[in-house]
């Protein structure tokens, strides 16, 4: 039996950009999503006849990062854009997705939905776990392969702190993925081309039928401010002539730090 | 929400410096309110232990064995526990255990989760007040938990360890409802021992791109060794396939603060920023003394690592024999 | 500088750019190192669909031009124009059957080659025969509904590799030049052998090979266009092809120079970082004028060969025509001037640019451990391959004065 496979992508500003603020500036999706997007394409390629489709939440601009994932040959997407999504946390976020895995699943029953194990802006790795929850399904955080893939469970590894955990999974479930899993694949020009002309489908708070008390500014946490990391104090550059001169002037600092 | 909350519950799943961590930072949160510290544990784990480690309460859950089962068993057990409880704060560490299971218990509550958390405060009225690392550490953002119970998972290396005491916890039982789980540990295979994980360890050596291939790591686990050091390494290192995944600190690797961190070769990318630049102590050894790193470094030494890090090494050695 | 690139093209530069990145740059010294043919990158290509870039959408192609194809096979050799290379030799195997080929041809072998499913090449030099092609010995004796293959060629880059070859050979050895045929000949033809493998200063990802012809017996429907116009065809294939050397010619000297600039801001001498030197900074903006310079020269030509070749595929393909037919038809200019100003100044250019680099870069410059050296090795190819700068420039004048005379213009 094919599976249906949700990826789940969030469309952020690039790290290397150095950018807090996302506005007006291009989104991608966010690092380890890619590698969420290309798992799904693989299990898709070893389920024969399995689809692919990605979920987004986020503002118009979300569309472009969804875009890029169609150009990889995921086959469609949809886009949860409300103004009334705005001010959420992670939990409320997944809230909304479940929403959206809940419809889908009601054309076709999707099987297994993928994450990255965390975005590169908020950084919170709760959308996976929490949206399990929401949906009453099993998870598996930082899962680095996925050993074997059955019509009605999976087999996954992943590394805990002291040692590699193997655990097996009823469908449906949801999974959070390490850069560890896979290589990404680079787009295809066709792909591209064809991501350019997708109809990528907008769905607000009354297409879900979301409950108001649980997401936007009804959410449980929200952020009271942002502030830059302050830069370092400045550094103290070793002095030597030689590596054994720099490695003993090192060596004494260190030592007075009591950290030998 | 919660109408009459009362104190802080750490929970655990093992023994661990993650624990010891919880505890220290549940400490400092009850004092300032005057409220009980409770921490729970799966029943089998190592209680007398646990108990010395500054917590009023010890809860330790019976039924069926949540050591080692999956986040979905452990939030079914948790939640009627939690809701009888009804702690003001839920501490749970930054381990895989930790955070798969804290975003499952902040829905299970239709509670109010902050993960990462690198402070811990509450505000007049009670509320959860948590500083978090974003932006790829570019940024700090203070988030307020506004129902109870708040949540937080703890960022590793935060917060200062509880250590060992006098006073014991009273040690309570709580009985877990068997729960179903829709997920199976088929098996776990610990890592060698003799490697210090990187999320906890205290000093971290860590190369890249200027080592010029795996054999370059070698001087770099001599001198780990010396300094009871983990390894660290950057993206570059990684990708290039000459040292495995779980040695890698930034943005898609391991986040981490030791108090010292040496950068051997580490030009220092955002990302890789991103995963250590709040280490207390950070020293770079590079040829180039305008890369990022050595820009960021407390200790910048400038030149060739290939004889720069045998040569602390060696003086280590004689700083120690004499 | 802003180009004015279509929505298309510039995506085309951009996953251009991420595959050098990603998947050439870090390969690129061990490929020139070992000199074996870069499979797995060439698959990245194939995956890419950059195969089909300047073929038409009807055979799975891009439905793009010369101008596409030298927008990637830049980017690519920015990172390294050995690996770049089967970009190059492919379509010089695919144009021939494009443009001289009939429906039927086309229809066979453009769908596999789109999309890099397989490989094609070109070989017209022998030991005897460079830049003189006339002396063309290897003979295509006609046998019923065959021809029969015999000599050697030499020098097919991506030889033993690709899969399609295009190979000239004498069908009238009586009629010299005019008895030179052009055919297809794919791999596992009987009689169809490789014979040495080249050890070569630079491209050595890409595998040079002598061809050997023993009794080889093509099928007359092999044979491109007719008997005799088999130097037409390869004429009429490198007005198409040259841009495409000199995009390649452009990169590797972008190359070179992006690596030489972030060596020169952070290399110390004497206190200072040496690209404050204005011995340095002059070496530095002559390279860049001189890239950007053919550059535009390279666009303006790629562009304007394109527009004026469109109408001409059109036609070809809805009346099942050879496009040469068509372009007689629609008196469609021939771009041989223009073509060779592309090649021989883009290849000039990457000549001098990569060497003032390995200059800029110093001691450092010339060892194998730092990529400019390599650039340099694999610039030299530019100025000497596809017709060597000294024929480019005789076609050059000799079209100059071929022009003045038609204009009338007093001799």
């Amino acid at each position: 039996m094919p599976l249906n496979l949700l990826v789940c992508v969030k469309g952020t500003v690039s790290s290397t950009s150095g950018a807090l603020r996302p506005e007006g500036q291009p989104l991608s999706p966010s690092p380890l999503d890619e590698y969420a997007v290309e798992e799904a394409l693989r299990l898709k390629e070893r389920v024969p006849g399995s689809k692919t489709a990605a979920l987004s939440l986020g503002t118009p601009a979300s569309e472009e990062p969804l875009r890029s994932v169609l150009s990889l040959g995921v086959e469609s997407a949809v886009l949860l854009c409300d103004e009334a999504f705005a001010g959420g946390d992670p939990v409320s976020s997944a809230y909304l997705l479940s929403l959206a895995v809940r419809k889908l699943s009601a054309a076709a029953p999707v099987q297994l939905v993928l994450c990255g194990k965390k975005t590169n802006d908020g950084e919170s790795g709760q959308v996976g776990p929490a949206l399990a929850a929401w949906l009453g399904w099993p998870s598996a955080c930082a899962v680095r392969k996925v050993v074997e893939v059955s019509e009605t469970s999976l087999t996954v590894e992943r590394a805990l702190e002291g040692g590699v955990e193997t655990l097996a999974l009823s469908f449906p479930a949801v999974l959070t993925l390490t850069k560890e899993i896979n290589e990404p694949r680079l787009p295809s020009l066709k792909g591209k081309m064809a991501a350019r002309k997708a109809q990528i489908p907008r769905w607000g708070a009354s297409d879900l039928g979301a409950d108001a008390a649980l997401y936007g500014k009804s959410a449980a946490t929200s952020v009271v401010k942002t502030a830059p990391v302050p830069p370092r104090a400045g550094g103290v550059s070793i002095p030597g002539n030689t590596p054994e001169e720099k490695a003993r002037a090192l060596a004494e600092k260190l030592k007075e730090m009591k950290l030998l | 929400m919660s109408a009459d909350p009362k104190g802080i519950l750490c929970v655990a799943d093992a023994l661990c410096p993650a624990t010891a961590e919880l505890l220290g930072a549940g400490r400092a949160l009850a004092d300032s309110r005057g409220e009980p510290l409770a921490l729970l544990l799966a029943d089998g784990a190592e209680a007398e232990a646990a108990a010395a480690l500054g917590a009023d309460r010890l809860l330790l859950l019976e039924g069926p064995s949540l050591a080692g089962a999956p986040e979905d068993a452990w939030e079914a057990a948790l939640k009627p526990v939690l809701e009888a409880e009804s702690p003001r704060a839920v501490l749970l560490p930054g381990t895989v255990f930790g955070r798969s299971l804290a975003p499952r218990l902040a829905v299970a509550l239709r509670a109010g989760l902050v993960s990462d958390a690198l402070t811990l405060r509450f505000d007049p009225e009670g509320r959860l007040l948590a500083e978090r690392s974003i932006c790829s550490g570019n940024a700090v953002a203070e988030i307020l938990v506004g129902r109870w119970p708040a949540l937080a998972t703890l960022r590793p290396m935060a917060f200062p360890r509880a250590v060992p005491g006098q006073k014991k916890a009273e040690i309570l039982r709580r009985s877990a409802p068997a729960a179903v789980s829709k997920a199976r540990v088929l098996s776990f295979v610990p890592e060698a021992a003799a490697e210090i994980e990187l999320g906890g360890a205290d000093k971290v050596v860590s190369g890249g791109r200027g080592l010029g291939g795996p054999e370059g790591f070698a001087p770099l686990r001599e001198l780990a060794a010396l300094l009871g050091a983990a390894v660290g390494a950057s993206r570059t290192a990684v990708d290039a396939g000459w040292i495995p995944y779980r040695h890698q600190v930034g943005l898609t690797g391991r986040s981490i603060r030791p108090r010292l961190y040496v950068a051997c070769g580490i030009s220092g990318q955002i990302q890789h920023l991103a995963g250590m630049r709040s280490s207390e102590v950070i020293v770079g050894i590079n040829q180039d003394p305008d890369c990022p790193m050595m820009k960021l470094a407390t200790f910048s030494v400038q030149g060739d690592l290939v004889k720069l890090v045998p040569a602390l090494s060696a003086e280590i050695r004689r700083l120690r024999g004499a | 500088m802003d180009y004015g690139l279509t929505e298309t093209q510039q995506e085309i530069v951009s996953l251009a750019r991420q595959i050098a990145v990603k998947k050439v740059k870090p390969v690129r010294e061990h490929y020139d190192k070992t000199e074996e043919f870069p499979w797995p990158v060439v698959e990245e290509f194939r995956k890419a669909d950059l195969f089909g870039l300047y073929l038409p959408e009807q055979y799975g192609g891009l439905g793009g031009g010369c101008f596409e194809l030298s927008l990637a096979f830049e980017e690519i050799s920015k990172a390294c124009g050995g690996i770049a290379m089967p970009l190059g030799t492919s379509s010089l195997g695919s144009l021939p059957i494009l443009l001289f080929g009939s429906a039927e041809q086309r229809e066979r072998f453009l769908p596999d080659l789109a999309s890099g499913k397989k490989l094609g090449a070109f070989n017209i030099t022998e030991p005897e025969a460079g830049s003189d092609a006339t002396a063309t010995k290897a003979t295509a004796l006609k046998d019923g509904d065959h021809y029969v293959l015999n000599g050697i060629k030499n020098f097919c880059s991506t030889g033993k590799e690709a899969d399609v070859y295009v190979v000239f050979a004498s069908t009238n050895p009586a009629r010299g030049p005019r008895g030179i045929s052009a055919f297809v000949v794919e791999k596992g033809a009987p009689g169809f052998s490789f014979g040495k493998k080249e050890e070569k200063m630079g491209i050595r990802a890409n595998p040079t090979y002598e061809l050997v012809f023993k009794d080889c017996r093509v099928p007359a429907a092999n044979l491109l266009y007719k008997e005799g116009y088999g130097l037409f065809v390869a004429q009429g294939t490198f007005d198409m092809s040259r841009p495409g050397i000199g995009a390649q010619a452009l990169g590797i000297a972008q190359g070179a120079l992006d690596e030489t600039l972030a060596y020169v801001r952070v290399r110390k001498q004497f206190g200072q970082a040496i690209s404050s030197f204005q011995a340095i900074g002059h070496m530095l903006a002559d390279c860049a004028t001189q890239i950007e310079a053919g550059r535009a020269l390279l666009y303006a030509t790629a562009r304007a060969m394109d527009a004026a070749m469109k109408p001409a595929i059109e036609l070809a393909l809805k009346e099942r025509l050879p496009v040469y037919d068509a372009m007689r038809k629609l008196k469609t200019r021939r771009w041989t001037k223009e073509s060779a100003m592309v090649k021989v100044f883009c290849s000039d250019t990457a000549m001098k640019v990569t060497t003032d680099c390995v200059q800029m870069c110093g001691g450092i410059g010339y060892m194998r451990d730092f990529p400019v050296e390599k650039f340099m090795r694999d610039a030299k190819v530019t100025q000497i391959y596809e017709g060597a700068n000294q024929i480019q420039r005789n076609e050059i004048s000799m079209m100059m004065i071929k022009e003045a005379a038609s204009q009338g213009g007093e001799g």
